[in-house]
């Protein structure tokens, strides 16, 4: 499938998105995103009043949208992307005043044929679900979901496997732009933490790769094993650690970055719908 | 005995009694030890095969942390035909539970169990794993 639009995405490049799984939505409509953008905003005016207000003594009107985006998805079988925008416009100003994004959240689905094959009609399948800006905010629009669809948002961990699955995948992608291939390993049982960042040069990483991969196009568990098993050994010869033993909590490459909490950055659109058919993979067997 | 690697030091081997189970500890959360169990299994006799080798896999509750690919775990179990436990040791009610269990089989190992010899028990372990 065509990759999306890079100028249609590309506000969703470098940003931070901390990562949720969302189990599948009721009787949701794409036909009706102006009326939950009204509900929504009904929703926060009234949070702010219970005295939930989000920035003490800051009075904030929010405008909420809710928009689709059509070109993110991975089969003609998923649902299209969904993006929700909270922008703040201080009333004291004029109606035709800056208005500033504050928050921004959208729910996906690419190649998601493993959940929405199984799922009875009224349901529609979105099971990833990021977020930039205010955890506050998160919450409110997490609650107003949860309340109108009946689904559960849960926060998105990234196991160390996993990671390297996504070290593995991302350095052998073709870029234009070079970018080290960095992996951060935090160190267990120490009385105060300690975190070893190890940083690749990207031809290297990538030359190393290519001997590692037999099949383009295909990756195999015991690819990815043998690939960080030679990057750990090199360490280990020069600096006598078994990153083996550690925690792999990061990795960055020029294509994306991704946390073990479930923080991710697209850094590249090309590769955009990539990243997150494996990110959809992950949300949908945490669903399971 | 605990030993963080084998083989054991041959120092002491006339002082050291009899070996009737050896567990191996595979903790999910470090691929390190994966690596190293599988190191120290090629300084194993045989015979301890048959019954008196288990491999114990602990870190098992947080999926999150997981570094050691299961499907890893599940071959080194079929192909040294020996039985795969698995425990949570922070957790102390599994962490006992383990221990009991643990033992049961070292009684059995070491004949103290009379009809049921080690090798049966371990056949008897890995058809219900199976199931």
């Amino acid at each position: 499938k065509e990759n999306a639009d890079p100028q249609r995405t590309a506000f969703l490049l470098r940003k931070q998105w901390t990562l949720y799984s969302v189990t599948p939505l009721y009787r949701f409509s794409n036909a009706r995103l102006r009326d939950y953008a009204r509900l929504l905003s009904a929703f926060i005016a009234a949070e702010k009043q219970k005295g939930l207000a989000v920035e003490v003594g800051v009075e904030l009107d929010i405008k909420v949208v809710v928009s689709s985006l059509p070109d993110l998805k991975g089969s003609d079988q998923d649902q299209a992307a969904i993006l929700v925008q909270l922008s703040s416009r201080s009333p004291a100003s004029p109606k035709n005043s800056e208005e500033k994004l504050i928050w921004s959240g959208w729910f996906c689905c690419v190649s998601g044929d493993d959940l929405s094959e199984n799922v009875p009609e009224d349901f529609t399948c979105l099971p990833l679900f990021l977020a930039n800006g205010a955890e506050s905010y998160t919450s409110i629009v997490g609650s107003w979901f949860q309340k109108t669809f009946d689904c559960c948002f849960r926060r998105l961990a990234i196991s160390p496997l996993n990671l390297s699955w996504m070290a593995a995948m991302w350095t052998g992608c073709k870029v234009d732009k070079t970018a080290s291939v960095e992996l951060v390993f935090s160190v267990p049982c120490l009385p105060q933490p300690l975190d070893i960042s190890y940083a690749i040069h990207p031809e290297d990483a990538k030359a190393l790769w290519d001997t590692v991969q037999k099949t383009p196009g295909e990756i195999t568990q015991e690819e990815v094993d043998v690939f960080m098993d030679c990057l750990y050994s090199h360490f280990h010869r020069h600096f006598k650690i078994y990153l083996s033993a550690t925690k792999l909590v990061k990795v960055s490459t020029a294509i994306a970055s991704a946390h073990c909490d479930g923080i991710i950055k697209f850094l590249q659109s090309q590769y955009l719908t990539g990243v997150l058919m494996l990110l959809t993979e992950l949300a949908i067997s945490q669903i399971q | 005995h605990l030993a963080t690697s084998l083989p054991l030091p041959s120092e002491r081997d006339h002082l050291r009694p009899r070996i009737d189970l050896i567990a191996f500890m595979i903790d999910i959360k470090s691929k390190y030890s994966l690596k190293n169990v599988e190191a120290s299994l090629a300084h194993v006799d045989a015979s301890f095969f048959l019954g008196k080798v288990c491999f114990l896999v602990t870190g098992v509750g947080r999926v999150n942390y997981c570094s050691v690919e299961m499907n890893a775990i599940w071959k080194l179990g079929e192909v040294y035909c020996s039985p795969v436990l698995f425990c949570e040791l922070e957790l102390e009610g599994i962490r006992v539970a383990t221990a009991q269990r643990l033992l049961r089989m070292l009684q059995i190992c070491a004949g103290h169990v009379p009809g049921v010899s080690a090798l049966s028990f371990s056949s008897l372990m890995r058809n219900s794993a199976d199931d």
